[in-house]
């Protein structure tokens, strides 16, 4: 569920055009994890902030259509193929375990989208300095599993956009990636676009709750610009 | 995983340093038609290894692309629509890509290279 955060860069989302509302519906019928792997902090993004991620990296600042476009830990590949349904040129999504891939490519092959997949680990990965990759979009572990991969996935994000990040994180962690991202990660802006609430289902016997509300804030960061780097 | 893709991995084995282009091993190629859109073609063209993109057309079953460019091709739409069709309609489906320096292969099923490291590599 999207709630207005009290965010002075709080941006309207909510504009619920009948496109959005498709793109959620397309990305609600997709396949998820079937047994989502803890260490792997494995959880479905979800239709609703996956269709508005995506439509306003889209329409509010032309991040998607025709450009090349990354989901790092692509999982289930929700966000990268509403990348492909808003008509991106090419996406690509990385994705450490091979049974996701698997959904994920079934995924595709449902929604007709032509995504490439890679089965790679993101931090032992090399991307080369060109910089085809336009836009990167992706909800990365928190880092309650392993500490810092929030932070490293960041960092491996912003070495490879050459226009834009999109990214969620923790709301706990807000100032941590406002410091971490532009005075070590070389980002030249990082703004919150909204706060939105992530509702977990109970998808692992430690949970003590069904349902668990977290704060999640919905970052774009722009990289520095290539020849500043 | 379409030549585009192709064109942006290189071996990640440890102590590689010659890792890119990744040779292609063929067992099966298939064309997908995509639409034209020369704008991005023209913005991509700049960004290209040239010659990993021709090599591995030709692997591909693809020799049209010329070996060697000059800016006013991409006037070209006859040179455009073979970068077209090199870079984004042809997809190795099932083979293998080959680090160059070590000779390690990372198989490609589904057209979904497995480029995961054994922990020797890492």
């Amino acid at each position: 569920m999207v709630k207005r955060g009290n965010n002075p860069l709080f941006l309207q989302l909510a504009v619920l055009k009948d496109e959005v509302k498709q793109l959620e519906s397309l990305l609600g019928s997709l396949r998820q994890f079937e047994s989502p792997k803890i260490e792997l902090e494995q959880y479905p993004t979800g239709s609703h902030i996956a269709s508005r991620l995506l439509y306003t990296a889209d329409t509010s600042f032309g991040d998607v259509r025709d450009k090349v476009v990354a989901d790092f830990g692509c999982g289930c590949g929700t966000l990268g193929l509403a990348a492909g349904l808003l008509r991106a040129q090419h996406v690509i999504g990385y994705e450490v375990d091979a049974e996701t891939v698997e959904i994920a490519f079934s995924n595709a092959d449902e929604l007709e989208i032509d995504m490439d997949f890679i089965l790679c680990n993101i931090k032992n990965f090399r991307f080369p300095d060109n910089h085809v990759i336009d836009t990167v979009v992706m909800n990365p572990p928190f880092g309650t599993r392993n500490k810092g991969a929030d932070v490293d996935f960041l960092r491996v994000a912003l070495k490879v956009a050459s226009k834009a990040v999109y990214s969620l994180h923790k709301t706990t962690t807000r100032d941590h990636i406002q410091r971490t991202s532009i005075r070590e990660l070389g980002a030249s802006s990082a703004e919150v676009l909204c706060e939105l609430r992530f509702d977990l289902p109970q998808l692992y016997k430690f949970h003590k709750k069904k349902k668990v509300d977290v704060a999640v804030d919905l970052w774009r960061f722009v990289p520095k610009s290539t020849c500043e780097r | 995983m379409r030549l585009i893709t192709h064109n942006m991995l290189s071996s990640n084995i440890k102590g590689v340093t010659n890792g890119f282009p990744l040779r292609i091993q063929v067992e099966k190629v298939v064309e997908k038609e995509v639409d034209f859109n020369p704008d991005f073609l023209r913005n991509m063209f700049a960004k290209i290894e040239w010659k990993a993109l021709t090599e591995a057309s030709k692997t591909l079953g693809y020799a049209d692309l010329p070996e060697e460019t000059e800016p006013l091709m991409l006037e070209s739409e006859e040179f455009l629509r073979k970068l077209h069709h090199a870079l984004l309609e042809l997809h190795l489906e099932e083979g293998a890509l080959v680090c160059p320096e070590t000779g390690r292969k990372f198989p490609v099923n589904k057209g979904i290279p497995n480029m995961l490291l054994h922990e020797d590599e890492v």
